[in-house]
């Protein structure tokens, strides 16, 4: 398996001729890129750095998985990208600009599926729809047709198609899930964000649900930036994974995942595979410490 | 037989048995009706009297009614306020729990000093007496909305309104309807009390007057009227709670992970 090194020396804003735009016209902008972005939370002596400098980039249609000790700034890093926080030096890039999150069509999923209990899933995953541009300006009107079929397509897509009505309570674990992802992509985002959405489910369902979010992937092909400790979930899904210090943390290795998509499951068996697994896990071990 | 049927028919017996077990026990005991009239007594005062208590009940409830609703008005409006603004909470809540503690018997005095002794103080009553639980239980709803959740509705970019009225005020309906039942209550209270002291109309100034003409049937016959009153204000309350907040109590047992 091929692993190279893919820490852009210094983070410009996109140069005339980027060279990655030659090889590859899919990646010719950069989407999201953090530029010695800092962020340090409270000040003076109880002030707690969450997160080094960093430096990031992503290009348009990646998936960057994000793994590292817990506590070193994976969360912190989704909420800078999403605009949620401000970094505390540097800068949050989208399309090479300093721009607000607003421009870029966002769709975020937590391990906690946060369904609302008193909607039907359609109503849950539709929610969406009710809140960002385009669609909220024609939902009132649109409500029972074109939306609501849109939702049950994606339900579909994910296994949930006779699930569209039940409640939440009604579902498993797994079965939430699958609804939360649903959400995070029901209004088409430019940039899918996951922080550890398959952490509280088991071994087989979490299976179930990497090989459904990579046909969503493969299928709508958005910007993923997937926070995750489970390091077969990273070399399963990702196209990249970036390696984060203990706190205050900051990545320490970037690597590409050369394997062809989409991945059958039994690659995690893979010798290959299971030794960038016990790769990363030796590199987190380090850095532990 | 299902257990709730059995539950209900045992709990009926037991109604039926403690006035049973009353007359009984004024019959053997030779108590005078001056102290403690029996029920058979009482069901004929309720009889005969029921036209003349009628205007009352209607008044009784007015007061309990337009008192509680300016109540809610005002609950929900601070609650909301203070449940949204972590400022509005910090700088007012000092000043509800203060306000909150005093008994609320104690301002029905400042009532009839200002207003007059009638309707007006027994409304007021009624109001001031049950904001207090719908504030709390408002702002607490509020309070507990996810912050993953908030997070996920933020970064889609929606507005502090859009997140209220998604999110915010949904989650809120059970606490609400909770604390309608008790505030119901509660105003009613506030209402008879009210009217009991200074007021010449109203279920509270019948039994105030026949208590002062010795017509002691016709003060235990306004108890029962008071108890089926605030039994059936409670019973719509909680009815109401059930139907519009059934997804809160629905499906607990079912763990979700
Ligand atoms: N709002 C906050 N205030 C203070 N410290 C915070 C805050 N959010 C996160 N932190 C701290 O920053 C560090 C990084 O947090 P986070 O990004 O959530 O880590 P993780 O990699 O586990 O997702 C943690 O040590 C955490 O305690
Ligand atoms: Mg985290």
């Amino acid at each position: 398996m091929n692993m190279t090194s893919d820490i852009p020396a210094q983070a410009m804003p996109v140069p005339a001729t980027p060279p990655a735009s030659r090889t590859n016209p899919v990646h010719a902008r950069p989407a999201i890129e953090l530029q010695d972005a800092s962020v340090v939370f409270g000040k003076g002596p109880q002030s707690v750095t969450a997160l080094s400098p960093t430096t990031l980039r992503m290009e348009r249609g990646d998936f960057l998985a994000l793994v590292g000790p817990s506590g070193c700034g994976k969360s912190t890093i989704l909420r800078l990208v999403s605009n949620l926080i401000q970094p505390s030096s540097g800068l949050v890039l989208l399309g090479g600009r300093e721009v607000a999150a607003k421009e870029l069509r966002i769709g975020m999923a937590f391990q906690n599926p946060t369904m609302l209990p008193w909607l039907t899933i359609e109503k849950n995953v539709m929610l969406p729809l009710k809140i960002v541009e385009p669609f909220k300006r024609t939902f009132r009107q649109d409500r029972k047709g074109a939306y609501r079929d849109r939702v049950h397509a994606l339900l579909a897509q994910v296994g949930l198609k006779d699930f569209a009505n039940h409640f939440p309570w009604q579902l498993s674990g797994g079965m939430l899930q699958r609804a939360n992802l649903c959400r995070a992509l029901i209004h088409d985002p430019d940039l899918l964000l996951l922080d550890e959405p398959f952490g509280a489910l088991d071994q087989f369902t979490r299976e179930e649900l990497w090989q459904i979010l990579q046909d969503l992937y493969l299928d709508r092909k958005p910007t993923v930036l997937l926070v995750t400790h489970d390091l077969r979930e990273a070399g399963f899904l990702a196209r990249r994974i970036c390696v984060m210090s203990a706190r205050p943390g900051r990545v320490i290795s970037d690597r590409a995942v050369d394997l062809p998509q989409p991945r059958d499951i039994g690659v995690i068996y893979d010798p290959a595979f299971v030794e960038m697994t016990q790769g990363l896990r030796e590199l987190i071990a380090q850095v532990r410490k | 037989m299902t257990d709730a049927t059995r539950i209900r028919l045992m709990s009926s017996s037991f109604i039926l048995g403690f006035f049973l077990l009353w007359e009984v026990l004024c019959i053997v005991l030779n108590v005078s009706d001056l102290i403690l009239p029996r029920p058979s007594e009482i069901a004929v005062t309720l009889w005969t009297r029921f036209p003349v208590l009628w205007p009352h009940i209607l008044q009784t409830l007015y007061a309990t009614l337009t008192g509680f609703t300016l109540g809610v008005i005002i609950g929900v409006s601070i609650g909301v306020l203070i449940g949204t603004s972590r400022v509005a909470y910090g700088v007012a809540y000092p000043l509800l729990v203060g306000f909150s503690s005093i008994p609320k018997v104690a301002v029905v005095p400042i009532f009839v000093l200002w207003f007059g002794s009638g309707t007006t103080p027994a409304i007021l009553t009624a109001m001031v007496i049950c904001v207090f639980p719908i504030v709390v239980n408002i702002a607490t709803g509020l309070a507990t909305t996810e912050p993953d959740l908030e997070d996920v509705l933020k970064t889609l970019g929606a507005s502090k309104k859009e997140i209220l009225w998604n999110v915010g005020l949904p989650r809120t309906m059970p606490y609400f309807f909770a604390s309608l039942k008790v505030a119901i209550t509660l105003s009613f209270v506030g209402a008879v009390l009210s009217e009991t002291v200074a007021s010449n109309k109203g279920i509270g100034n019948v039994m105030m007057t026949a208590s002062s003409n010795f017509q002691v049937s016709l003060v235990f016959a306004g108890l029962i009227v008071l108890a089926l009153m605030g039994v059936a204000l409670y019973a719509f309350f909680s009815f109401l709670e059930s139907r519009v907040t059934g997804w809160a109590t629905r499906g607990n047992d079912i763990a979700i992970t």
